[in-house]
């Protein structure tokens, strides 16, 4: 399950807000997926280093949070690009024509589906039913929700996101 | 009992199992993979699926998993119905689909429960046609190799590592198909309990690394059942062996003692067998000092000569059998036959031996110990000291969860449900230590302390539940408090147990553990004790008494003792250097009788090539007073031989009229004619004459292969497999298997059933007894109404020195154990030797973590690397005792503590 | 007709504030159960509403709530955990509750949780619904500012903690035990049952897990009785129900209608039928885990008995629409690998057995389907039901399966002989 680290220490903001978190249940365990996703927020992936950091406020061994970080779709244990676009997969969006935007969009970007621009900028990667069916086809690029998507509004979309300023920290 | 119908058959059954459990102990076969009688069910694999019907009218039925569903009254169901039959099939077509069908290259392959399954299925034509997943291996230590794509995603090694053995540095990973049980990264297993995963992983996932070094299939590997050398607590394992060299060490259930699992010390310190330090040969000391081999005969001749006067003594050996220190106990004569242990060690021995005779607790077997609700721990670091118990204690701790479930109706098999259900919910386990214990973790209270606090600790708990024992002067309120709590907590335990033992290091502590079993037992408490030895004949050597090491001293510094004859030890780990240098000096004659060499050795003017375990039968008795007989598994082709056949030889050279032993169990009558206490030993196994219609038992398997191949390179004629005359096997692959008497299983086979999980065919039930009792006799019980004084000597509060340190022993898994340590793959986990120290008296001596103290003890100076232990009370260190390479001292002792002079670092 | 759950809703515009719930009634409900009812009387309005479930099982609300051990001996803390994680594909009714009205979400975890008796409540909000998440937060955090939530409710004497829990994705996370196991930190593997969470939940203790929508009906229960809402209902089981729809439909979306609205209505009338140039050729009524209805059972009622009948479940009652310029090998294709990637990983007929129907759906799709193959797909249809597995999800995934293969029998067939798709050319 190794990755090359990049920085294992947290900030002492990150700390405090793990302990706060960890208030809301009966055990420090509990809080680790919410850590997991607190940690990548602000460095957009888990790195080695950064888990084994984390674990131990958490009461886990860096084995037991990996199993439970590699376990979620969300968490990611591989470095990304400074916008994620996940592009759902299930069966509305599939029906409305999902296999030809992803086409466009790996053709735009240059990439495969779960790979990364050169320049570090996007990571394109599947997900699972969004939840806006109704507007399929539909994709989040990092926090924002998009539907009723044909290849003129994603080339709109990634062309905003290339001026965007980085909304990694926003919540 | 209930009764439920399988295929038209009635069968009793209990209806507090599950109906796998219930059907494998009437010996109906149902495949399985994620059940194991030692954890329980979960329900994940779906393997062992059968057909329930509603009634006499349900025709169709519906598909229950049988380890997840009662075996309550009146229960109908089939195993072979179609469509459980297909559905169990389909079972093993979809773990085939990733697969690699590596069998051929697999150390699994000939022992493989999920080969067996899959016969037993009968899937065997391939449907899927698609590519298989593949996974990166990891390094996980020297003891246990890793090949996940044999992977069938089971859960068992993790519900073994995490859940039963506590260990939490092997997970799952990922999800769906891509399921990954390892580490987070490549490294060393850190729970001495892995090697159990080579067994419990029902594929070759999880092998034997020692094993695939020199890998043989299972059968072409011999078996015997023996007893496992590396501590007190007598595990039963079988050694299995090829061309004359020990190749693993596998499980031998023992329903009474370690049941499915042992430590890693016990499974992968079998190295030494084949260690090239081994003595072959008998060996003399020649003028230059060399030692030069010599025939047996010649060896024996010189021996005789140093007797002829009559002037020897002998020095007997915790670590051989009670057999071998008979012997020598008969050439020297009683009076002149010394234990061969420290005198403080003797004192203890003696003082456990009085406990466990005059009771009136009984000594607790590993089962009771695991059935206790409530256990209190005085001064023994178990999973350092005796690492099958701190096992056993992880389990004990878990009777309260059991109770918690039964209240809603969760059954005790439901192993997640349970898990779920009493998650923090936990049995009191009280562990007071000098220093933290790797149980502290499941520990309702730990206390730290002096072992003199730590006896008075349990001397204030034995008054506070029994007021006629000895009050303890000058406690705290809190102290007494805390006692009083401790009390109220093993009262009210239906059966609570107290664990002490050598590992405490001193007297004290273990009259302290007695007090406290005694005063439950006096206020009708059904207690029981478990106190640790250090060796695997400790206990043995201890009932067969002899004089202290130091009398052997006194009688060659006086002349009234000319030649030493050591068996089977190293007097070096046992002493002080000046000591035992001063002893060696003070005999003009040193005979020793090894299997390895060691500096003991190097002063012999004769050595005696022993054998070992593997090479000799015989007896141990484990800390419990459980007789148990080893057998012999590999004849050796050199001049090794029994110590107690050397001990009788030589006797028979020097015309010793007592000389007159040709088997074992001529032996043994003997040993029981004098010791009538021993006599039952005679009943730990069935004697060399033993036969089952006439034949004798087979050692290999029956399809062990290349008979005349094996030694082809020196003839070519197939040679006649030696005989033992000491015990009822042939050392072939002809003879008797089936039902035997169960200390006599060399190996465990059923047809169709090729791997460990073979063990079911053997038990009255699963998990319980073998059938016919477990092995072993209890050659020590408390006396009919046994009821001896309260020890009424109270040690004084421990007291800090200014500038002296009380240094007490801190033993290790792996490197404490003189044998194991021999052994190259728990060679790689000994680290080097350490003295733990408080932080703040760290501080004091300005030392960090790792740098190098002189430790002044005994008149000698030690180097060594300061360990900072947050636990250890101020005032008290921890000296990493038994390793390689340090001297032996006696503790705990005194002794001052500098940071070690530059010149001295290493 | 009266729209409860989804009356203050605006599409396009911010949902009401405490200050604008409460001047249409919110919170009326806290004050009726806490001040005059019993947590048993509530327990027994809901009872009598006959409400059940909204997560996709159906199960009758009330009956679940009074399998909750009660009274002084009962194991403390309890538990009420709504199930927000709506991940089944097709479905997009709990975000619309969510995002629309968080108020009423939180006033219906209050009155839900008296009933229980619970005292900590979780909202467990799958992670993509980053605005439903924020909007319950700030609901939530207004409730208790107000003195709905925290200690002494309205000087009630109940008292009531509510955290929002957001998930890190995974479909099963949905399914309740798993969904407790999520919450308690741990991979989120389903539990056994027996013990039920009600008994044996959120760490050994009490716990009842609600679908989003169920609970948002309680308040409406609450305030108008039991009577009232089961004469919203065309059917037997109480109340209304949001239906939606998605595929080439003209108006995908959502409504929310009387329990029991025939198929055709929804899908005609408010879908407003097929786009043009398209034909139905079939639809899953309740989500991806819901059998195939084909043109034939467009008179069904959709509730949860006449769709079982019809040979279906109503599950989400949002359906996803297969018209006839899609290939449904393709589609089931799609299914598979959804439900094969979802898979926890912890049952085998479940781990392994999916990602195989998913490669044998992949190679008829592209044309290198075998004789056999359909063989191997029934024998999964068969093995993958009820109780052969460890939980319900690998039976889900059988259900457009089995249907699939019923309905679609000539396509699969066509594929494999002609070794192609005629879709794709
Ligand atoms: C695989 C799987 C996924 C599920 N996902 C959800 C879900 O996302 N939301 C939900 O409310 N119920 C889901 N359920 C159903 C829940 O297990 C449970 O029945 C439901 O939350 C109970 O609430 P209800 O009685 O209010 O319907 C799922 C079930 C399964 C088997
Ligand atoms: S059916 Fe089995 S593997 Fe699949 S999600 Fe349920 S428990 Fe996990
Ligand atoms: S043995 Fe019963 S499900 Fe695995």
């Amino acid at each position: 399950m190794s990755t090359a680290d990049d920085d294992a220490r947290l900030a002492p903001e990150e700390v405090r807000a793990i302990e706060t978190l960890s208030r809301q249940y009966e055990n420090k365990r509990a809080a680790c997926i919410e850590a997991l996703k607190l940690v990548q927020r602000n460095h957009r992936w888990i790195s080695d280093g950064r888990l084994r950091a984390l674990a131990p406020l958490l009461d886990m061994t860096p084995d037991e949070l990996d199993g439970v970080a590699t376990f979620y779709n969300l968490i990611f244990r591989r470095p990304v690009g400074r916008h994620v676009i996940l592009l759902c997969d299930s069966v509305s969006c599939w029906i409305m024509g999902h296999d030809a935007l992803l086409q466009h969009l790996e053709r735009r970007l240059g990439i495969r589906r779960g790979e990364t621009t050169a320049d570090g900028r996007f990571t394109l990667l599947p997900i699972v039913c969004l939840g806006h069916c109704d507007h399929a086809p539909a994709m989040m690029i990092d926090d924002a929700l998009h539907g009723d998507l044909d290849a003129a509004r994603i080339d709109a979309l990634l062309n905003a996101c290339r001026g965007a300023v980085l909304r990694w920290n926003a919540r | 009992m209930a009764t439920i119908h399988v295929d038209g058959r009635d069968y009793e059954v209990q209806p507090t199992d599950n109906l796998l459990h219930a059907c494998l102990s009437h010996g109906l076969d149902i495949p399985y993979f994620c059940w194991h009688p030692a954890l329980g069910s979960v329900g994940a694999c779906r393997q062992c699926a059968v057909k329930e019907f509603r009634g006499e009218d349900d025709r169709a039925g519906r598909i229950v998993m049988s380890c997840m569903t009662p075996a309550a009254d009146g229960t109908r169901l089939s195993i072979a119905e179609a469509e459980a039959v297909a559905f169990r099939k389909s079972i093993i077509e979809w773990l085939m689909t990733n697969h690699p069908h590596d069998c051929p290259v697999c150390e699994e392959g000939g022992e493989c429960h999920l080969q067996d399954m899959t016969l037993m299925t009968g899937h065997s034509y391939r449907r899927y046609r698609f590519t298989k997943r593949t996974y990166r291996n990891q390094y996980l230590g020297p003891f246990v190799g890793h090949e996940m794509n044999r992977c069938i995603a089971c859960y068992r090694c993790v519900r073994f590592y995490r859940d039963y053995a506590g260990g939490r540095d092997l997970d799952v990973y990922a999800a769906h198909n891509h399921v990954y049980f390892g580490r987070h990264e490549d490294g060393v297993l850190e729970s001495e309990f892995s090697g159990n995963l080579v067994e419990v992983c029902p594929t070759g996932v999880f092998t034997d690394r020692t094993l695939a070094n020199v890998y043989t299939r299972k059968w072409d590997l011999k078996g015997a059942p023996s007893v496992c050398v590396h501590c007190g607590l007598g595990c039963n394992t079988i050694p299995n062996a090829r061309y004359g060299e020990v190749r693993r060490i596998l499980n031998r259930y023992n329903g009474e003692v370690n049941r499915y699992f042992l430590c890693d010390r016990g499974r992968f310190g079998y190295g030494f067998v084949n260690g090239p330090k081994r003595i072959r040969r008998p060996l003399l000391a020649q003028d230059d000092g060399a030692a030069e081999p010599v025939a047996p005969t010649v060896a024996l001749g010189r021996w005789a000569s140093l007797l002829r006067d009559g002037r020897a003594i002998g020095i007997g050996s915790p670590r051989a059998s009670l057999e071998a220190n008979f012997a020598l106990r008969a050439l020297v004569g009683p009076e002149r036959f010394h234990a061969g242990v420290a005198d403080a060690e003797g004192r203890l021995l003696e003082t456990v031996v009085a406990i466990l005779r005059d009771g009136p607790a009984p000594a607790a077997s590993l089962r009771q110990a695991e059935d206790s609700d409530a256990v209190l721990v005085l001064g023994e670091d178990a999973p350092n000291t005796a690492p099958r118990l701190a096992l056993t204690l992880r389990q004990a701790v878990r009777r309260a969860a059991f109770a918690l479930a039964e209240q809603q109706k969760i059954p005790h098999w439901q192993d997640a449900a349970v898990r779920d259900a009493g998650r923090d919910v936990r049995s009191p386990l009280v562990i007071a230590t000098p220093d933290a214990t790797r149980l502290d973790d499941i520990a309702m209270a730990t206390l730290r302390g002096a072992p003199d606090d730590i006896a008075r600790l349990g001397f204030a708990i034995a008054h506070a539940i029994d007021p006629a024992a000895p009050a303890v002067e000058g406690l705290t309120e809190s102290a007494r408090e805390q006692a009083e709590r401790f009390a109220a907590l093993l009262q009210a335990a239906a059966r609570p147990l107290v664990v002490s033992g050598y590992g405490s290091g001193g007297e004290a502590v273990i009259r302290a553990a007695a007090n406290v079993a005694q005063a439950l037992r006096r206020t009708g408490r059904d207690a029981r004790i478990v106190l640790t030895v250090p060796e695997c004949n400790s206990l043995g050597l201890a009932l067969m008494g002899g004089a202290p090491l130091s009398a052997a001293h006194a009688a060659l510094r006086d002349g009234r003792a000319r030649t030493l004859i050591v068996l089977e030890n190293d007097l070096y780990r046992r002493a002080d250097r000046a000591s035992v240098d001063a002893m060696l000096g003070a005999a003009e004659h040193v005979v020793v009788l090894d299997h390895t060499l060691n500096e003991t050795a190097y002063h012999a003017d004769i050595v005696i090539p022993a054998g070992t375990f593997v090479e000799a039968d015989g007896t141990f008795i484990s800390n419990e007073g459980r007789a148990q007989r080893f057998f012999q598994l590999i004849v050796a082709e050199d001049g090794v031989k029994e110590s107690w056949r050397w001990l009788n030889e030589a006797a028979r050279a020097a015309g010793k009229s007592n000389a007159r032993w040709d088997t074992l169990d001529d032996l043994i009558t003997a040993l029981g004619e004098q010791l009538p206490a021993l006599a039952a030993i005679r009943d730990a196994a069935p004697a060399a004459d033993f036969r089952i219609a006439g034949n004798r038992i087979r050692s290999a398997p029956h399809r062990y292969s290349g008979r005349t191949a094996i030694h082809a390179d020196l003839t070519v004629h197939e040679p006649k497999p030696p005989q033992n005359p000491d015990a009822p096997y042939t050392n072939s692959m002809e003879g008797y298997y089936g039902r035997m008497p169960p200390a006599l299983y060399p190996f465990f086979w059923a047809p169709s059933w090729n791997s460990v999980q073979a063990l079911n065919k053997f038990q009255d039930e699963v998990g319980g007894a073998l059938h016919g009792g477990d092995p072993g006799v209890r050659v020590i019980e408390p006396r009919p109404g046994a009821d001896s004084d309260y020890a009424q000597e109270i040690p004084r509060p421990f007291a800090r020195r200014d500038g002296e340190w009380l240094v007490v022993p801190q033993y290790r898994v792996f490197g404490s154990e003189e044998l194991s340590a021999l052994a190259a793959a728990v060679a790689e986990r000994v680290t080097g030797p350490s003295l733990g120290l408080n932080p703040e008296d760290a501080a004091m001596l300005a030392v960090v973590d790792g740098d190098a103290v002189a430790l002044e003890l005994g008149g000698a100076s030690h180097v060594l690397s300061a360990q900072i232990r947050p636990a250890l009370p101020r005032g008290v260190a921890a000296l990493s005792i038994g390793l390689p390479g340090l001297p032996a001292v006696a503790l705990p002792a005194w002794a001052r503590i500098l940071p070690a002079p530059p010149e001295l670092r290493t | 007709m009266e729209c409860p759950l989804t009356s203050n809703i605006r599409r396009g515009q911010p949902p009401l504030d405490i200050a604008g719930y409460e001047r249409v009634g919110g919170y009326q409900a806290v004050r009726k159960a806490l001040a005059t009812m019993s947590p048993e009387a509530v327990t027994q309005e809901v009872i009598d509403s006959k409400l059940r479930g909204r997560g996709g099982a159906g199960f009758p609300t009330g009956q679940k709530w009074s399998f909750v051990p009660r009274g002084e001996a009962a194991p403390r803390p309890k538990y009420l955990i709504v199930n927000a994680d709506e991940m089944e594909p097709g479905t997009f009714k709990d975000r619309l509750l969510l995002e629309g009205d968080p108020h009423l979400m939180v006033e219906a975890v209050i009155v839900s949780a008296y009933a229980v008796e619970a005292e900590v409540a979780y909202i467990f909000i799958r992670g993509e619904y980053r605005l439903a998440a924020e909007r319950v937060e700030r609901a939530a955090a207004e409730a208790a500012a107000r003195g709905y939530l925290g200690r002494n409710i309205l000087k009630s004497g109940f008292s009531l903690d509510l955290h929002v829990h957001t998930s890190a994705g995974r479909y099963i996370c949905g399914e309740e035990t798993a969904l407790l196991t999520a919450l308690e930190g741990n991979r989120a593997i389903p539990r056994a049952k027996p013990p039920f969470p009600q008994a044996a939940g959120l760490w050994g203790r009490p716990s009842v897990v609600n679908n989003v929508e169920t609970l948002c009906n309680v308040p409406h229960i609450i305030n108008r009785g039991a009577e009232w809402f089961r004469g919203l209902s065309l059917g037997p089981d109480g109340g209304t129900k949001i239906y939606g729809a998605s595929g080439r439909v003209k108006r995908p979306g959502a409504w929310e209608l009387p329990m029991g609205t025939p198929l055709r209505e929804i899908l005609e009338q408010h879908a407003g039928g097929m786009c043009d140039g398209y034909a139905l050729r079939g639809l899953l009524p309740g989500g991806a885990s819901t059998g195939f209805l084909t043109a034939d059972h467009l008179d069904v009622a959709m509730d949860f008995g006449s769709v079982e009948k019809a040979g279906s479940r109503l599950g989400t009652g949002t359906m996803i629409v297969l018209d006839d310029r899609t290939c449904p090998i393709g589609m089931l294709r799609n299914l598979e690998h959804f439900f094969a990637q979802e898979s926890c990983g912890w049952c085998t007929p479940c781990r392994d057995g999916l990602p195989w129907t998913e490669r044998i759906l992949a190679a008829i799709e592209s044309g290198e389907g075998e004789d056999g193959d359909l063989a191997v797909l029934e024998m999964h249809t068969q093995c993958l039901g009820m109780g052969k597995t460890f939980c319900a999800h690998a039976p889900g995934a059988m259900a457009p399966l089995e249907s699939g293969l019923r309905h679609f029998r000539g396509d699969f067939e066509r594929h494999i002989r002609t070794k192609s798709c005629p879709w794709r050319t």
